[in-house]
């Protein structure tokens, strides 16, 4: 059973809808209670690091995130869920989850053909191998929307790479934490493939 | 790099008889949500459902429909036709939709577009525009002008004005369709596209006139538009998206090809 956080940030259906596709039951919960018993925790959205994280706060989810991550859960972090993950944000003074040391940024694209919100289908470079970046091959595209991005602190924690502008970070772990800033549930069979190796994986 | 995108729209009848993707020929070539599924599989990069029954009772019937694509098809899709208040909007977005095309209703109030933005995002936020060419004159200096309620409607708005207004306003993209262009399969209206394409700092999606490959790589060139629309050219099963992509490819256009 896949627990997927709901925590006010955006529509999250498409990710209950591509569990289902992928033959994994799930549910949406945004109660603090139903993440402290969870297997496996999708935590997606998109939106605004600040709003977030302030509803993290007041609904008590920052901890029952924190506290499934010390115990080994494993999470899977899509786009905001890629992002607040880290200790702080460019977008907010807000102090972020703090899961994995580093900030999100925004892009600084001195191109100025280069669009933000950075949008569409990029290919996603895998740096270091990774359970759930399994057979993903060099010029496998992913589906992007977002105007910040992941900096983990650390290269350690950076285990894939898109190019906008330059190479930034789209995929970050450490132990039984995963987040990718593109979305696997709408990137067509590659997504729904990650989707599925995230709910055999066993960190 | 994003890959330039190949976007197919479906034109969705969705009333209490049936579900049914029409042309203006009216033939008929059955269920959309299928018809979307077997494009998702064939590599489509995104599709567009357009609801050209847009009779208020039938809302409801499209907002199934779009509940039911979006439960088969894992790629973005965007729902245009009749969206009048930030309300559809909400609700499209709701039922699954990744996107809501705004056409007439922000053209008759433009305040319309930053109020849809600001309930789902400008990146959720498309103005669709049809356009015709005309002659220069002083309120239309471009020399396009904008249509409306299916592109029968003149305005006397300028088009490049009303592009830019789109984008202050908050849109995220811009669909340009050529009204001169549409049905004629001779290709895309390049100039149009390229024109709004530069004054602009959004996505820019050209539509009408796809004959041939050749008119997708001209307007992604040329045109310098960012996806490029297609119908009837896969819908009469003339060429499947993986030919136009492959096509694409092999002239050096960075596109999708692994799904």
């Amino acid at each position: 059973m896949i627990t997927i956080i709901d925590y006010n940030a955006g529509n999250i259906r498409s990710v209950l809808r591509a569990c289902g596709e992928v033959g994994a039951e799930a549910v949406i919960t945004s109660d603090p209670s139903t993440v402290a018993k969870a297997e496996r925790i999708i935590f997606p959205g998109v939106g605004a690091a600040p709003s977030a994280m302030t509803y993290l706060k007041k609904t008590g989810l920052d901890t029952a995130i924190k506290n499934a991550f010390k115990e080994g859960v494993p999470i899977l972090g899509i786009c905001l869920g890629a992002q607040i993950v880290l200790a702080n944000s460019e977008e907010g003074p807000q102090e972020c989850l703090g899961l994995i040391p580093g900030k999100t940024v925004r892009f600084r694209l001195k191109d100025k053909r280069l669009k933000i919100p950075h949008m569409g289908w990029n290919e996603v470079k895998v740096l270091q191998p990774h359970p759930l970046l399994e057979d993903i091959k060099a010029g496998d595209e992913f589906y992007f929307v977002h105007s910040y991005y992941p900096q983990p602190a650390d290269e350690e924690n950076v285990y894939a790479a898109a190019d906008y502008g330059g190479d930034f970070c789209c995929a970050l772990g450490l132990k039984n934490l995963f987040a990718v800033q593109f979305h696997p549930e709408k990137s067509g069979r590659l997504g729904l493939e990650m989707l599925e190796r995230f709910v055999r994986w066993n960190p | 790099m994003l890959s330039k995108r190949l976007i197919v729209c479906l034109d969705v009848r969705g009333d209490k008889l049936a579900k049914s993707i029409k042309f203006v020929d009216t033939r008929d070539i059955g269920d959309p949500v299928a018809k979307a599924r077997q494009y998702y599989e064939d590599g489509v990069d995104e599709l567009v459902f357009y609801d050209i029954t847009a009779s208020r009772e039938d809302r409801d019937i499209m907002i199934e429909m779009v509940e039911e694509a979006a439960s088969r098809i894992f790629i973005p899709f965007s729902v245009g036709g009749g969206i009048r208040s930030v309300d559809d909007a909400t609700k499209l977005r709701e039922a699954g939709a990744e996107k809501v095309n705004v056409n007439t209703a922000a053209v008759k109030r433009k305040e319309l577009i930053s109020e849809i933005a600001a309930a789902i995002g400008s990146q959720s936020t498309v103005l669709s525009m049809d356009i015709r060419r005309v002659k220069p004159m002083p309120d239309i200096p471009s020399g396009y002008e904008i249509v409306i309620n299916g592109g029968v409607t003149p305005t006397g708005i300028d088009a490049l004005w009303w592009a830019k207004t789109g984008e202050e306003q908050g849109a995220g993209e811009l669909v340009i369709n050529s009204i001169d262009a549409d049905g004629t399969r001779d290709g895309y209206e390049i100039n149009l596209t390229r024109m709004i394409a530069d004054a602009v700092g959004i996505p820019v999606i050209a539509s009408g006139g796809a004959g041939k490959p050749e008119h997708l790589y001209d307007v992604l060139t040329e045109g310098h538009a960012d996806a490029a629309l297609v119908a009837s050219i896969v819908h009469y099963n003339e060429y499947t998206c993986r030919q136009l992509k492959e096509y694409l490819h092999g002239r050096g256009i960075k596109v999708r090809l692994s799904y």
